[in-house]
């Protein structure tokens, strides 16, 4: 697990778990259908992820969303989700981006809280293998031909970054 | 909080820069807008934040809209730019005949050589009026040109002037016009292979300062401060734009003022067939300026 202070945004650490081969999708996708309490967490779907500052632009636009009180979603977690689509339709991104029965991979992030018990409770629920949150297990880790539909894009490198991340920030204008 | 912060802003920033602990030095100040240098995402990427401070003597709604407008016209302008050659089907308006495309830049794959040679939106928020973009290293042309090493062969600055015709080709190629070129608007970075690991490493080893290019004119060019800019494909636009360049080059670098054709020339090369019409087109501006003359 990594927890990462954003800059600009120091009370908002973020708890974040890249999850491989993770055995009980259906199940966490249950408990955030449900409305657990106990799973307030962004649950992504990997295999749709280009790289690390994506997540992060990701997380800050939603926390500046939140900050400035113009939420789209019920909270900041949700709008984690949302703030990866470059489009406006939100039950289309929770589909895309989010955990689905099928997903393989999984990103789980979570703002606030307390790093241990976080920790514990992520590896208590996930059945999956942590790996670190580098470029290069994203890399590994995605759908090229997904991600590719997903942002209208012909390449999924780094080239690509810049355009997803610019893409993401002027959703919504 | 409890502390007071080390150094106050020269200006009330906006949220959530507000409240933050990160440094923000101040670069330039324009009359629409200041720039910052801090970090973004992580203490270790330097970033460039835009803000757009309110106008009071404006009335509100006039104001928000404005500036509404600009940050957002801005910010997509880089995002069109950032997306050129990996876009599916071209990404939105298609510029000209994509078979003159392949005439120019053809040394360098011109489509989407111009990907990288403009700074990467981060983030934004148009209404509270501010911009965050990817840090660009290295110098402005301008100070380049200023610093440069007179003892070297002409050659070196031939060579600059050719990179910057060549890059202001493949914008307007691309279907954009940036409005202000001048050669405090371009910067010069110290070259590196984008997106590798190797660019990690350059980009740490520059944290440390250890890469400093001083005298050289070796890099490449990358546009900043869109601000101005525009989309658009005419002939006019695109004239007008190198004229811009001409003349804030001539008095700005009185010395190589002679030189400018260089530019020119490589600008003609990288737009191919289009070019030796806006280069006819920049006769006529310089006959009469850079307005068109509604009168008559």
């Amino acid at each position: 697990m990594e927890t990462v202070s954003l800059p600009h945004l120091p009370d908002y650490p973020l708890h974040i778990c890249l999850f491989k081969d993770v055995n009980n999708a259906p199940f966490l996708r249950q408990q955030l259908l449900e409305g657990n309490t106990d799973f307030e967490y962004a649950f992504l779907d990997a295999s749709i992820l280009l790289s690390r500052n994506q997540v992060l632009a990701a997380c800050f636009r939603a926390i500046n969303d939140l900050l400035q009180d113009r939420l789209k979603s019920r909270n900041v977690h949700s709008e984690i989700v949302f703030s990866l689509s470059p489009n406006n339709n939100i039950s289309e991104s929770f589909r895309r981006f989010g955990v689905a029965e099928t997903s393989r991979h999984i990103l789980a992030v979570k703002v606030g809280g307390v790093q241990s018990q976080i920790e514990q409770h992520l590896k208590g629920s996930v059945e999956g293998n942590l790996v670190p949150l580098t470029d290069e297990q994203f890399a590994e880790l995605r759908d090229e031909s997904r991600l590719r539909k997903v942002y209208k894009i012909g390449a999924t490198g780094n080239e690509a970054e810049a355009f997803v991340i610019g893409s993401m920030a002027l959703k919504g204008s | 909080m409890a502390q007071p912060p080390p150094q106050q802003p020269l200006r009330t920033l906006p949220p959530p820069f507000n409240t933050s602990a990160e440094s923000f030095e101040l670069i330039a100040q324009g009359a629409e807008s200041l720039l910052y240098r801090t970090t973004f995402l992580s203490p270790a990427q330097p970033a460039a934040l835009k803000v757009r401070p309110q106008k009071t003597w404006r009335h509100p709604t006039l104001d928000k809209r404005l500036t509404r407008q600009r940050v957002l016209a801005e910010a997509r302008v880089l995002v069109k730019l950032s997306g050129e050659g990996i876009v599916a089907g071209g990404g939105g308006r298609k510029v000209k005949d994509p078979k003159k495309k392949n005439d120019g830049g053809g040394d360098n794959g011109g489509v989407g050589a111009l990907r990288g040679l403009v700074p990467a939106v981060l983030a934004l928020d148009w209404e509270r009026g501010w911009l965050v973009t990817e840090w660009i290293d290295g110098v402005t042309v301008k100070l380049g040109i200023y610093q440069r090493d007179l003892a070297a062969d002409e050659g070196v600055l031939r060579g600059l002037l050719g990179r910057i015709g060549r890059v202001v080709g493949l914008l307007h190629l691309a279907g954009v016009v940036h409005g202000d070129l001048t050669t405090s608007n371009m910067m010069l970075r110290p070259t590196r292979t984008p997106g590798t690991n190797a660019d990690a490493m350059a980009r740490a080893e520059e944290e440390r300062g250890e890469v400093e290019v001083e005298g050289g004119l070796e890099g490449d060019i990358v546009l900043i401060d869109f601000g101005l800019a525009t989309q658009s494909v005419s002939d006019e636009d695109r004239a007008v734009d190198l004229y811009v360049l001409e003349r804030a080059f001539g008095s700005t670098h009185p010395k190589e003022e002679g030189q400018f054709d260089e530019v020119l020339k490589a600008y003609g090369e990288s737009m191919g067939k289009p070019g030796k019409v806006v280069l006819r087109r920049l006769e006529d501006v310089r006959m009469r300026g850079r307005k068109k003359s509604m009168l008559g």
